[in-house]
């Protein structure tokens, strides 16, 4: 420890808009962070590369947002000498002093004076009937799919759910030649209407959202606002989908269905580092603590992005300059007041157009009502709305970490990521508690699962720091 | 805001000790409130590994663990389910012919008590289990040994005590318990006093801060047991696997994952302060791989620990308190309570309405600990 105190060991988790502009910010100030990132390449999710040889441009893959991309990748390339960049790699444990990685199929540990987590989003998933079977995604993996593999998921797809990533990536998809069967939004036009004051505070990226509308309106794609009680139907894989609107159901042949309910940041690695947590109304979530800068509640430890509350690429970038200059401020360094002041201005602003898209974008209200017993939650460890409804009223659960004890929900692989948000609002729902009060899903380690072949033959410490260093 | 309450019985802690004297306590038609700091079973009791042994115990504990046995075959009447409870038989593993004449030894020691072990040298355990890797040398079978699901039983013992007329208060942190000659008093943070003829001290890694406060002093300290498990894999381990010295243990549940521990965790004595260490987990990894092969297939998708208590001897504080009358103790089963936990529920209610048991406990006194008592 006592040589971390004389030169710091930065560790910036994440590798997207937030986390290379931190390391920019580092490296103008003469350090030498460290970056883990899970991905091949540079750029996080909205932002992500296709592997080497792919032929896609960048305006092709980002449309609008091509010359952001760009730039980011640009600065990334410019710093990869003055870094120490550990691609493909996953942080599986932070126990407060050093994370764990996996990387190339080895264990290695990383000790770290301070660490800037840069850890980004999941689609909050919502169930509903069909959602299990093949040929239905996550809107965050149809992206995947089309930035990273050049893939379209299928040959006639329909989009759902709420949020502006779902005219994003319609739009994205359409540009790359598929076929659209349908956008189907569960939020209605007279919310976005409400919105748009709010929305206005960023008039680019509001702009830019009505351009993807009349873009996909003028293309023929059909758009339909305030669906209800969507239902996709199948044998082996999705051929259908059916939906309310007005009381009247719909059902349009599809193959292919993809679907979110807003964003969800992943906040895993701040439980691990122990980061005192609260309950954001406008995220609707639990997230770690933060002051305007990015520190947690924890010292040396900083957050920026997506995974610390959604805001947005934009907010990202912002948000990783500003949490780095905090952290540059408690080495001791002086910082730009001018530039650190622009930035909280720059990110106050965009909260109030987040308001807005909260408003305009409104996760269903309805679901934990209407979800059906039958219907699974955690995919996982196959556990059900019922179950866990039969959990509150036969042992009077009312705890989200005590309904996982009980019924193992957000048990399995996924250990909570994709069910706990569904879970917890079901709990919320049959308790008639809030969301906040239903506590939040503790983590454990792994993050993500770990293969016992790789902890069997693990090499020691000393070791893998000499091949980072 | 404060509010009085009295019974005949007032429990500290609401872990699995404390959820069964509850229950056993109420079915002797005692009236029971029971005060937990979080939730019924959600420490020790409900995140332990899940073993449901008598094999490997010090013979002085088997007593109390045959009459527990009992009581494990009948959880469905008693509580309502069986929580996932198997008898699956525990395999002690032994990998040289000194730890195989350790287990010779117990086998002996343990027919004593009516315990049943069968030893089978390297080739007969390699045929029974094929799935067991070459470096073991021999074992012990007790064939009525098993596993239950530890997230499931001191909740269903609570419940049931509450279906029995037991009131439970949960999230009430109880600061201080006196006793004034006639009655006991018990004070907890959220304002609620109750008072009470009796007061069993159920308060696990606790418990040494209640006995404290009538001048008992116990060397109890808190540890960390360190588990973790996979993904579920086709079924392939029947019995609760260990191993002589103890550097792993490993069950398979009926889902299909692997339930593995060893080692420490780390922590303070506080609700969610825990942590599982990678230290840990890897070197009970390699381990278990060796006797488990197939493990090397397996993804870990979760480890953790949680908070025991523990005493230098390794046997529990179990029994009635020396300096006051109508105090009773069942805590520190150091990292091996689970199993015995039904019947140390029935002897505390003994011991309340009978003021003695059949079952030995003299071993589990606190007297035991009086030459290390500071003065008075």
């Amino acid at each position: 420890m006592s040589e971390m105190l004389n030169e710091p060991r930065i560790v910036i988790v994440g590798a997207g808009p937030a986390g290379v502009r931190a390391a920019e910010v580092l490296v103008a100030a003469g350090l030498r962070p460290v970056v883990v990132d899970e991905n091949q390449r540079a750029g996080g999710q909205i932002y992500r590369q296709p592997p080497a040889g792919f032929v896609r441009s960048k305006k092709q893959l980002y449309g609008s947002e091509s010359a952001k991309a760009d730039a980011l990748h640009h600065t990334f390339d410019r710093l990869r000498s003055a870094i120490d960049y550990l691609p493909e790699t996953l942080v599986w444990n932070c126990d407060g002093q050093q994370l764990d990685l996996l990387r190339r199929g080895q264990q290695q540990s990383l000790p770290y004076s301070h660490l800037i987590l840069c850890t980004g989003a999941i689609d909050r998933v919502l169930p509903f009937p069909g959602w299990l079977l093949p040929g239905v995604y996550t809107l965050g993996a149809a992206q995947v799919a089309l930035k990273a593999q050049g893939c379209v998921i299928g040959s006639r797809m329909v989009l759902v759910g709420t949020g502006p990533l779902l005219y994003l990536l319609a739009y994205q998809y359409a540009k790359a030649g598929a076929r659209i069967a349908a956008v189907l939004d569960t939020s209605s036009f007279s919310g976005k209407l409400r919105a748009a004051p709010d929305l206005l505070k960023q008039p680019l990226t509001f702009a830019k959202g009505l351009y993807f509308l009349a873009w996909l309106r003028c293309h023929g794609v059909r758009i339909v606002e305030g669906v209800q009680k969507i239902a996709v139907s199948g044998e082996q894989k999705v051929e259908a989908i059916t939906w309310h609107k007005n009381g009247r159901a719909e059902t349009l042949e599809c193959d292919a269905v993809a679907s979110g309910f807003g964003l969800r940041s992943e906040t895993q690695l701040a439980d691990l580092a122990a980061c005192a947590f609260e309950f954001n109304q406008l995220n609707q979530q639990w997230l770690p603590q933060r002051d305007g800068a990015g520190r947690s509640s924890v010292k040396g430890v900083y957050l920026a992005g997506d995974g610390s509350g959604i805001a947005g690429a934009d907010a990202a970038e912002l948000a990783g300059k500003r949490a780095a200059l905090a952290l540059l401020e408690d080495l001791g360094q002086s910082v730009d007041l001018r530039e650190t002041r622009r930035l909280d201005r720059a990110l106050h602003s965009i909260q109030g157009f987040r308001r807005g898209l909260e408003r305009a974008f409104p996760a269903p209200v309805e679901w934990a009502r209407e979800c059906a017993d039958e219907e699974i939650i955690c995919r996982c460890e196959e556990i059900t709305a019922g179950e866990l409804r039969h959990s509150v009223k036969q042992a009077g659960t009312v705890e989200i970490n005590r309904l996982k004890a009980l019924t193992r929900v957000g048990m399995g692989r996924c250990q909570g990521r994709v069910c706990s948000a569904a879970a917890a609002e079901i709990l919320a729902c049959s308790t008639g508690k809030s969301l906040a009060q239903v506590g939040r899903l503790r983590g454990q380690p792994p993050v993500k699962p770990f293969p016992v072949a790789v902890g069997v033959v693990q090499n020691s410490v000393a070791n893998s720091e000499r091949e980072i260093a | 805001m404060s509010e009085h309450l009295s019974a005949e019985v007032v429990i500290i802690g609401g872990g699995l000790m404390a959820c069964s004297a509850a229950l056993a306590l109420r079915r002797m038609n005692r009236s029971v409130l029971l005060l937990e700091q979080g939730w019924c079973g959600a420490q020790a009791s409900g995140v332990n590994y899940g073993g449901v042994r008598r094999q490997g115990r010090p013979p002085i504990q088997l007593p109390l663990a045959q009459r527990s046995h009992a009581i494990w075959q009948r959880l469905p009447e008693l509580i309502g389910s069986n929580c996932e409870y198997t008898i699956s038989g525990h395999l002690k593993l032994a990998r040289n012919e000194e730890e195989m004449a350790s287990l010779e030894d117990y086998r002996a020691q343990a027919e004593e008590f009516g315990l049943q072990l069968e030893l089978l040298g390297r080739a007969a355990l390699r045929q029974r289990y094929p799935w067991l890797g070459d470096k073991v040398a021999g074992g012990s079978l007790c064939a009525g040994d098993g596993h239950a699901n530890p997230r499931l039983v001191a909740a269903a013992f609570a419940l049931a005590a509450k279906r029995h007329g037991a009131i439970i208060h949960e999230g009430t942190t109880v600061e201080t318990a006196s006793f004034d000659g006639k009655q006991f008093t018990v004070r907890a943070s959220n304002g609620l006093e109750v008072t009470a003829k009796f007061l069993l001290n159920c308060a696990g890694a606790w418990g040494a801060a209640f006995a404290e406060q009538f001048g008992e002093h116990v060397p109890e300290y808190p540890i960390y047991p360190n588990m973790w498990v996979t993904e579920a894999m086709p079924k392939l381990v029947e019995p609760n696997v260990g191993i002589v010295g103890g550097g792993f243990y490993a069950r398979q549940v009926a889902r299909g994952n692997f339930v593995l521990g060893g080692g420490r965790g780390t922590g303070q004595l506080a609700i969610g302060s825990t942590r599982p260490t990678s230290a840990s987990m890897f070197a009970s990894m390699k381990m278990a791989y060796e006797f488990i092969p197939a493990l090397q297939n397996a993804l870990v998708i979760r480890s953790w620990t949680g908070v025991e208590g523990a005493l230098p001897d390794h046997q529990p504080v179990l029994g009635p308190s020396a300096t006051t009358p109508g105090l009773f103790h069942a805590f520190g089963f150091s990292g091996a309570g689970f199993q015995l936990a039904p019947a140390v529920g029935e002897v505390l209610a003994e011991l309340v309405v009978d003021q003695a048991t059949a079952t030995p406990i003299q071993a589990f006194s606190i007297a035991r600990f009086s030459a290390h008592n500071r003065g008075s």
